[in-house]
């Protein structure tokens, strides 16, 4: 099958000041196929998505469109040449009908034929087995729902090459089999679909063919079929996997001589239902399971971030109560949150201002941190953590994310905690970084500090904790401790008992 | 209207809905009541024209404030720009203006306003509050740069356009001494209703309009949908503007002379107009009928107050100010259920 | 590097600049604009006197609302338009007090202006609450104080215009006898260093601005970002009442209809033009303050170029835009680019040699 290929990316090179983002790197789309583009955070996945999208320039390179070179200026452009994006965050109107959100912005005239474009949408949505309505209003849809409206928003602009840039992240697992079943629908029309994702087991599920790219560079393709899923994960990582290795990981029969710390029982809130836990002076434990699992609910009912609906709790044996960010920070405990940009850093501040956030709150409104003693702590946490920052003065927005990270987790060291929460510390961010910060949680630990630690990537889990409480439709289905603590087995027990 | 089909499936209330339905139903009970404990004009149809021969112009300006709005803007100079209309308009036509030149002028006046209002907040992103601030400042001082003094409207061609009243012979009542008094709609009224309609039309059936709630409501996304959102913003203030033209010549043709103090705090009912009726500032939300009712609700209370013998003009704006907090908690708490519901 | 330093300013650059040229410009027109002279006023004292003392002592009232109202649009992303209305409502409590008992003391003056800032700060949580607890923009919530604010002053004093005659109230609104720097000033002063020790010895700055950059994450640092929005409606409400008791001294009477009218707009200009971001965040009392001073200058400025009351919105309309003009990001950005190009150009001609 000569013919076949529908899109060609061939030598491309992408420079940002410092950085050389992508280096020769070539990719290729064939019909009707749909090609997994996998690599850690920082690899280039993105970079080469919007240079193909026209939201970058590349600096070299060229890219065929069904052999015609193309020259692709801007995403509305991409767009008209039949390359449409599907985003992780939804790129429609919450506030505008279903049926509004296909057509607006390509209309032929002045006037909205609300008629005909709802006639028109239900038409597409109905062959794509949709469950939305044109007259929708989209913000009442699920956000499975509202990122398939935006499937066939690119399906009517008759794409040809579709991107599906992480689309599963925020859904759950039905959602996520809905959104399959219509990508395999539009693979068998000819739709070449471009799926950027982190999961693991959903790239098997569904792609056929898997490119990888490492630090900007490309490491190669590979059918699906011939790549197990190991060997994948060690061509994403290259070869700090070895290094990891020899990690000395603290001895579960050690850590249960040691006195508990937090206990919880029937702990619930807003978002989590209840569930009982418990952790020891020096353990490292984690949460885990799939995305909407309940993993990063349960540990922010642990910290009173959301309203905490009932529950006792015992720190230290004594009985207290945690119902707010300020309690559970009293007790002890910090939390690192999911979403650094949204939950974590304060953009505009300095990172000084940054690291001294959480000390300042617990230590009162009314005993503020003096000026030479906050930049002595800025000082010693930017050399410590080995934070990358032109000065202690520079707003933490403009640091790269990994070193954002690190100024949020010497937030919470500088408070002393005895117990800390890190929910996907390592997201986004580059791999040395995360070596550093997985190594800080074992050297916490030996010092006796309690660290709950949650990742996506479960060898990461595996490596630093001695205890997995693995959940599962918001419930606790499994605790895996010892011998238990491999992949397989976490497999098994996530995906319930017919694994 | 026509009746539904049966199986068609009925949508939810949108948010917009909402609000106006609301708004519209606590306007008529309103006036129901009024009509049932305080009788005398309410009983007539001549008090709802009388309400809409005082408010035609607030109704235009409130028009324009409510795209604005929708597009997550504001403008605060609208006000101020009627009053400038009027001003300028009268000293024309007393110098021996001609009414064509004279409408042409209110009119080039409001849109040179929203024009410079547009170009200063979408392509040199300004805040809209500075830039229509400063609109406003402007707009009052060249008004009394013009005339400190009251100017009265001395030109024939126009009084006589004043004077022409619209007669509803069948919507009248009889007077003590036994004549039949018609019902009198002013022609600013008809001009007011034509704005509405036609503003309608334009967020609802335009590309235009449907651009202005896609900004309001997500602007990264108006954007990556392909919408060119500097220009939407900037036509949204050049509307504005030129309803502010619009309502100054209505203004001049309802009270017939040109004042400094024209039109002061007309920006702020005109905001108070559009939140009662439903638009939202944070943007995307909203609807200039659930606007007009805004603004018919705010003048029955105004009425009511003065009917029911309160007659000291405190209280007027002390329970204008009562009725807004119930609004604006009212839609906080509507709104605030609807997202748990939601969520649910 | 001289254009380095010349950025070094930060948010201050605008006003600064503003500030410069209206000096340069005054000092072109008429040399002797800013000489301050000493005279003797009506009550004996010796005083100073001059454009630059009426100029300062004119901008007191915008200058303490300036303070406040940074605070609160610092923390809630919106401005207080009800500021005029709570202040002629604080005056007139200031008033009420004043005049309930047969002669004004000292006593009287200081539980006067305390009730005054107890009625202030009460309908500041009004405000607050609705913004804070309701989530309501600022703008929306304080519209209904700003309604009917005003009737509200109107009531207090049934309607009248009451006059207060009295020494101490004389002295506070112009000159304390033996201090020939104007009172206003002096209070002023005095809030600025309040301001300033709150940031000192409270953690008010961080959490404020924490709370105005990223609300999420300031909760889950266990900010109360509700008290903190609440408290910055409330400090403003303090402003209010020392802004209303100056107003009333100046003049020895309340009216509740002129009485700071249209401040409203002016205390958010200084905001804006003190280089604070009017969407929240980071902020610079001092800011404010210059660029409530930068506004009183160019209106003094105008009436000194013979232009009438009424007209100098006109001009000071023209000379705002010009300001935010300037300070636009993007044409910030277009003069950066300029700049660039201009070292660019310098550096190849140093090649070249």
């Amino acid at each position: 099958m000569p013919n076949d290929e529908l899109l060609k990316m061939r030598h491309i090179e992408k420079r940002f000041p410092g950085v050389l983002a992508l280096h020769n790197v070539d990719f290729t789309l064939r019909k009707g196929e749909i090609h997994a583009l996998m690599g850690e955070n920082g690899a280039g996945k993105s970079t080469l998505i919007k240079v193909l999208t026209g939201v970058y320039q590349m600096e070299d390179g060229e890219i065929t469109l069904e052999d015609k070179a193309v020259v692709i200026h801007s995403p509305q452009d991409a767009a008209n040449k039949g390359i449409s994006t599907v985003y992780q965050e939804i790129t429609l109107c919450p506030n505008l009908t279903v049926a509004e959100n296909m057509y607006i912005g390509r209309e032929d005239s002045v006037w909205i034929k609300h008629k005909d474009y709802e006639k028109k949408a239900n038409e597409i949505l109905n062959k794509l087995g949709i469950p939305a309505r044109g007259t929708q209003m989209l913000g009442s849809c699920s956000l499975a729902v509202q990122q398939m409206v935006a499937i066939a928003r690119a399906v009517d602009m008759k794409c040809k090459v579709l991107i599906l840039d992480e689309p599963t992240s925020s859904l759950d697992d039905k959602e996520v089999n809905m959104l399959f079943d219509l990508m395999r629908d539009l693979k068998a029309q000819g739709v070449g679909i471009i799926f950027v994702t982190h999961f693991l087991e959903q790239v098997y599920e569904v792609s056929d063919r898997i490119t990888v790219l490492r630090n900007g560079e490309l490491v190669g393709e590979y059918l699906c079929e011939e790549l197990p899923q190991v060997e994948l994960v060690a061509k994403m990582m290259g070869k700090e996997l070895d290094e990891l290795s020899d990690f000395e990981k603290s001895e579960s029969s050690k850590v249960n001589e040691k006195e508990v710390f937090y206990e919880a029982k029937d702990l619930s809130s807003s978002e989590a239902l209840a569930f009982d836990f418990q952790i020891r002076k020096g353990e490292v434990n984690g949460f885990t399971g799939l995305l909407g699992s309940g993993r990063s609910e349960s540990v922010r009912a642990i910290f009173g971030a959301d309203k905490v609906t009932g529950g006792h709790i015992k720190v230290n044996g004594k009985d207290v109560k945690i119902t707010k960010p300020v309690e559970a920070m009293k007790n002890g405990i910090g939390y690192l949150a999911e979403d650094r940009k949204r939950d974590g850093i304060i953009a505009e501040l300095s990172v000084r201002e940054n690291i001294i956030l959480a000390l300042q709150v617990m230590n009162g409104f009314f005993k503020p941190i003096s000026r030479s003693e906050a930049e002595s702590f800025a000082d010693e946490y930017i050399k410590v953590l080995n934070i990358k920052t032109a000065s202690r003065e520079t707003p933490v927005g403009s640091l790269s994310g990994g070193n954002q990270q690190k100024v949020i987790l010497a937030r919470w060291l500088l408070t002393h905690p005895d117990y800390l929460i890190l929910d996907e510390p390592t997201r986004g961010i580059d791999v040395g970084t995360k070596l550093e910060i997985q190594k800080l949680v074992l050297k916490l630990a030996s010092e006796g500090v309690s660290v709950t630690f949650i990742s996506s990537e479960v060898e990461e889990m595996l490596r630093t904790c001695s205890r997995l409480i693995v959940m599962r439709d918001r419930h606790i289905v499994g605790e895996l401790t010892g011998s238990q603590l491999n992949q397989a087995e976490v497999m098994k027990t996530i995906a319930g008992g017919e694994g | 209207m026509t009746v539904k089909k049966k199986d068609s499936f009925r949508e939810p209330l949108t948010d917009t809905g909402l609000l106006m339905t609301i708004t519209i139903c606590i306007f008529v009970g309103m006036y129901l009541l009024a009509m049932l404990l305080l009788k005398g004009g309410f009983l007539h149809a001549q008090q709802i024209f009388d309400m809409l021969n005082d408010n035609a112009s607030l109704i235009i300006v409130s028009c324009g404030l409510t795209i604005v709005m929708i597009g997550g803007g504001i403008d605060i100079s609208v006000g101020a720009v009627t009053s400038l209309v009027v001003m300028s308009c009268v000293l024309y036509l007393n110098n021996g203006g001609n009414i064509f030149v004279s409408l042409l002028l209110a009119l080039g006046i409001g849109l040179a306003f929203g024009l410079v209002h547009g170009l200063l907040i979408s392509y040199l992103e300004i805040q809209p509050f500075i830039v229509t601030l400063a609109g406003m400042f402007f707009a009052r001082g060249m008004t009394t740069i013009l005339s400190v003094n009251p100017q009265k409207l001395d030109h024939a061609g126009v009084n006589a356009i004043r004077d022409t009243k619209i007669e509803i012979p069948w919507l009248g009542y009889t007077a003590r001494n036994g004549n039949l008094v018609p019902a009198r709609i002013e022609l600013g009224v008809c001009v007011a209703l034509l704005c509405v309609i036609v503003i309608f039309v334009l967020l609802k059936y335009l590309k235009l309009g449907r651009n202005f709630y896609a900004m309001g409501g997500n602007q990264t996304s108006a954007l990556m949908l392909g919408i060119n959102v500097k220009r939407t913003r900037f036509c949204s203030y050049l509307i504005s503007g030129l309803l502010s033209g619009i309502s100054g010549y209505v203004f001049m043709l309802h009270t017939g002379a040109g004042n400094a103090t024209n039109a002061a705090g007309m920006e702020m009912n005109a905001i108070a107009s559009s939140i009662i009726g439903g638009t939202l500032l944070t943007g995307g939300v909203g609807n200039v009928i659930g606007t007009f009712f805004g603004c018919m609700t705010l003048t029955t209370i105004k009425k009511i107050v003065v009917s029911s013998g309160l007659n000291d003009p405190w209280w007027q704006s002390i329970t204008t100010g009562g009725m807004l907090c119930f609004f604006i908690l009212l839609q906080s708490v509507v709104l605030g259920r609807r997202a748990k519901s939601k969520k649910a | 590097m001289k254009l380095k330093k010349f950025n070094g300013l930060g948010q201050l650059t605008i006003p600064v600049i503003a500030i410069a040229l209206l000096v340069i410009f005054n000092l072109i027109r008429d040399p002797g604009f800013f000489s301050i002279g000493i005279m003797h006023n009506n009550d004996g004292n010796v005083v100073l006197a001059g454009n630059l003392i009426s100029i300062i002592n004119g901008a007191s009232e915008l200058a303490v609302l300036a303070m406040g109202m940074t605070l609160v649009t610092a923390a809630c992303g919106g401005q207080d338009i009800s500021v005029g209305a709570a202040a002629a409502i604080a005056g007139s409590v200031f008033v009420k007090v004043l005049k309930s008992g047969n002669s004004i003391s000292g006593g009287t003056v200081l539980l006067a202006f305390l009730l005054a800032c107890i009625v202030a700060m009460i309908f500041g949580s009004f405000n607050g609450t609705l913004v804070a607890v309701f989530k309501i923009q600022p703008m929306i919530a304080t519209l209904i104080l700003y309604t009917c604010g005003r009737s509200i002053a109107y009531w207090i004093n049934g309607g009248a215009t009451p006059t207060v005659n009295s020494p101490i109230i004389n002295a506070i609104g112009s000159f304390i006898p033996g201090v020939p720097i104007p009172t206003p000033v002096l209070i002023v002063v005095c809030m600025a260093i309040i301001f300033k020790l709150l940031f000192k010895f409270t953690s008010l700055e961080l959490f404020t601005q924490s709370v105005g950059i990223n609300g999420s994450a300031a909760r889950l640092n266990g900010i109360n970002a509700t008290f903190i929005k609440l408290l910055s409606f409330i400090i403003l409400g303090v402003c209010v009442a020392v802004a209303g008791s100056i107003g009333v001294s100046r003049l020895g009477l309340i009216n509740h209809e002129t009485l700071l009218i249209d401040i409203e707009m002016d205390t958010i200009l200084a905001v804006a033009i003190g280089g604070n971001s009017l969407g929240g965040g980071k902020f610079k009392i001092s800011g404010s303050i210059i660029g409530a001073y930068v506004i009183q200058m160019l209106t003094i400025t105008l009436y000194a170029m013979k232009v009438s009351s009424t007209d100098v919105k006109a001009y000071k309309a023209i000379v705002i835009i010009l300001l935010v003009v300037i300070g636009s990001p993007v044409v910030k950005k277009w003069f950066n680019k300029v700049i660039d190009r201009m070292k660019n150009k310098s550096v190849a001609a140093q090649k070249g040699v």
